[in-house]
């Protein structure tokens, strides 16, 4: 059926956040590595920053949602049984060429959450078995930030923080007022030239790509020095399934080249890092009589504890002008609701992510579309007390898993190469309702502290999936998760996950940081057992 | 055919002279802050170039209705009769004129005119980039002082 390429040692299918960064750590052993990523090479100079009608084309051919981008390179998702819509890019790089660049690690609790507040589980590995691996991903990606925040452990500052500008002046100065925290947030971004790339010129662009170079995306950071180690980026090349031998060991992939040509390619090492839909689907859409089920499947968790971060946005309406939409769109974070307090009526907790202002057309449409702009005479008028002046904040919260929160495969829906597509069906918990209420009422209080006349609030944010985690977990208990504490399947003994399927958890903050971490992580747990990487 | 064909076609002159004229209902001129009405041509010709898919054909149905409302074209009438109309469209096309006003407030706001009305630089955020202040960084001291409050595990 296939045709059939050269052996390889490992094969990692994805490119994006974990892919590139166990691709290069991996490539320190001289193993024959190759990545087979669905998408392409994006180009800088046609990002939407480089053309007057940016942000159009932000919502369009630029758009974080997978369904209505609908390039050829990328697969449709039912997302109908869901109050949250995935957000994705597929090309090299993955989602951070779209990501914001918000940057903050998980917290030493994050991986306690049984022992602390008796609910979910506690992850196989702790903060300082990750520590290092941080590190390491920190200085690949360049990270951005101020020392000395009392929300957080010690950890490294590698450049100066993002400017607070006035959004962050004026946010501080409300955070001061109510004696809450707040400190610059960590930034996967230049704010001066860092391994090749340029500084950030606040381009007010960083989720429709960064024409500058400034933002951390792997394509950028991680795989010129992958490349450059040997490693073999194979691009339009889209995996369908994992093959596995009589032994359940894996023997490769096959997928779909540019033309629609299917192929084999016979790997010793087959490593996941398509995140937590796209891992899932392919493991799902691996069957066989052995594995009838899906691969890697034998306890029907694959797929299973989907966790998105609920996000709430409040924004205010302030009397005088800001930055509007110039800057990084990181500002402040606040983690001033972060641990967990019962008196507020749930468990775990946010962090509210302070962002920038809006552009011209973002602006109007948020003023009309919500009633705060007449059409008619008064239009100008109302438009020009709205732009420049409106900032505001996310608070993404914790999700918890749940076993009915899935991502199975679409009886019907299939890709371009008839590859059968993933179906979500997520249920927002009673836990995460009250944390998005809490959250929409003390973010009030802080815009309206701030000078804040009006506010506006979604909750939760519709199209706000970004983060896509727990679809294949890690423990060490085989019944209770998809891989042991080092990445490696419990059912497939040369099948490896690397990305954030992994995540027993969620934490309440952005997971590309740890994602990166625990990619290079798995990549040196392998390193180190070489010999016995199968047993 | 592609979009930008479909759209061209669709508003033949006399409807398009229709949709001048709703343009300018919606978003008209003001002297004040010197900003055009989003009836000139410029941006006219953007909205009609930029509709893709069936908007073309939902807003060109939602022009010949209004069209048949009344015992004059829409751009025949005066000034109040036309807010009387177009009152009436907001509460009847919800849908159709959802969709136009979602490309009119995108082709609006990026018009040479209007981005200098609103003191606005009328070019691509790239190369040029913005400037932003770095602000003051005092304004941390009551954060500094505070004791670590992460918890310890």
């Amino acid at each position: 059926m296939n045709k059939q390429e050269e052996r390889v040692d490992v094969v990692i299918i994805g490119s994006g956040a974990s892919g590139a960064a166990a691709a290069w750590s991996l490539a320190e052993t001289r193993m024959k590595i190759l990545c087979l990523e669905q998408g392409e090479w994006t180009k800088p100079h046609e990002y939407p920053s480089t053309t007057r009608d940016w942000e159009a084309r932000h919502s369009t051919e630029f758009s974080i949602s997978p369904n209505r981008r609908a390039r050829e390179t990328d697969y449709p998702i039912n997302e109908l049984n869901s109050p949250i819509a995935v957000a994705n890019f597929n090309g090299v790089g993955g989602g951070t060429i779209l990501y914001n660049a918000h940057f903050p690690r998980f917290h030493p609790s994050d991986f306690r959450v049984r022992t602390l507040d008796g609910v979910a589980d506690d992850w196989p590995i702790d903060y300082e078995t990750l520590e290092p691996y941080y590190d390491e991903n920190d200085r690949m990606m360049g990270v951005s930030g101020l020392a000395g925040d009392p929300a957080y452990p010690p950890k490294l500052e590698l450049m100066k923080p993002v400017p607070l500008g006035k959004t962050g002046q004026t946010l501080g100065r409300g955070f001061n007022e109510l004696g809450w925290h707040w400190w610059p947030s960590d930034a996967a971004i230049a704010t001066e030239p860092y391994d090749g790339r340029a500084e950030c010129i606040n381009l007010s662009a960083c989720t429709s790509g960064c024409a500058q170079g400034a933002k951390a995306s792997t394509d950028i950071t991680y795989w010129p020095h992958a490349i450059r180690a040997g490693v073999e980026l194979r691009t339009r090349a889209r995996v369908s399934r994992i093959l596995v031998d009589e032994n359940d060991m894996a023997t490769g992939v096959v997928y779909f080249d540019e033309d629609g040509v299917e192929r084999f390619q016979p790997a010793e090492v087959v490593m996941l890092a398509c995140n937590g839909v796209g891992t899932p689907r392919v493991l799902l859409n691996s069957t066989s009589n052995r594995f009838p089920d899906g691969l890697a499947n034998r306890n029907g968790l694959v797929g299973r504890n989907l966790m998105f971060h609920p996000y709430a946005s409040i924004q205010g309406i302030f009397d005088r002008p800001l930055d509007g939409p110039h800057g990084p769109g990181v500002c402040i974070w606040s983690q001033e609701f972060y641990e967990t307090d019962l008196s507020r009526g749930y468990v775990r907790g946010f962090t509210y992510e302070i962002n920038r202002g809006r552009g011209p057309v973002s602006t109007a449409y948020t003023g009309v579309f919500s009633g705060r702009i007449p059409w008619g005479e008064d239009h100008h008028q109302h438009y020009r007390r709205m732009v420049q002046r409106m900032t505001g904040m996310v608070a993404i919260c914790e999700d918890l898993p749940e076993e009915t929160n899935t991502v199975t495969i679409d009886d019907e829906l299939v890709d371009s190469d008839g590859i059968p597509c993933p179906k979500i069906d997520y249920t927002l918990s009673e836990n995460s309702r009250k944390m998005l209420d809490f959250s929409v009422n003390r973010a009030t209080e802080i815009l309206k502290t701030a000078g804040a006349y009006d506010i506006l609030t979604e909750s939760p944010i519709a199209g706000g999936g970004w983060h896509l985690m727990g679809t294949a977990r890690m423990g060490t208990d085989p019944e209770r998760s998809v891989v042991n504490e080092w990445g490696r399947s419990h059912d497939i003994k040369n099948l490896f996950v690397v990305d954030g399927s992994l995540f027993v958890t969620s934490a309440g903050v952005n997971p590309t940081r740890t994602i990166g971490a625990l990619a290079l992580y798995v990549a040196d747990s392998m390193k180190k057992r070489l010999a016995t990487l199968f047993d | 055919m592609n979009d930008k064909v479909i759209a061209s076609e669709t508003f033949d002159s006399q409807l398009r002279r229709t949709l001048v004229a709703l343009l300018d209902t919606m978003i008209p001129a003001n002297e004040e802050f010197n900003a055009p009405s989003a009836g000139i041509d410029d941006i006219v010709n953007d909205v009609i170039q930029s509709m893709s898919h069936d908007a073309p054909l939902i807003v060109g149905e939602m022009l010949a209705r209004l069209n048949e409302q009344s015992s004059a074209r829409f751009e025949e009438l005066d000034e109040a009769a036309r807010w009387d109309l177009f009152s009436e469209l907001q509460r009847t096309e919800g849908h159709a004129l959802r969709t136009l006003s979602g490309v009119l407030l995108q082709c609006y706001y990026r018009n040479d005119q209007v981005l200098e009305s609103l003191g606005m630089e009328a070019r691509s955020p790239f190369p040029l980039g913005n400037a932003v202040e770095q602000g003051d960084w005092s304004l941390l001291d009551p954060v500094r002082t505070r004791e670590p409050f992460y918890r310890e595990v």
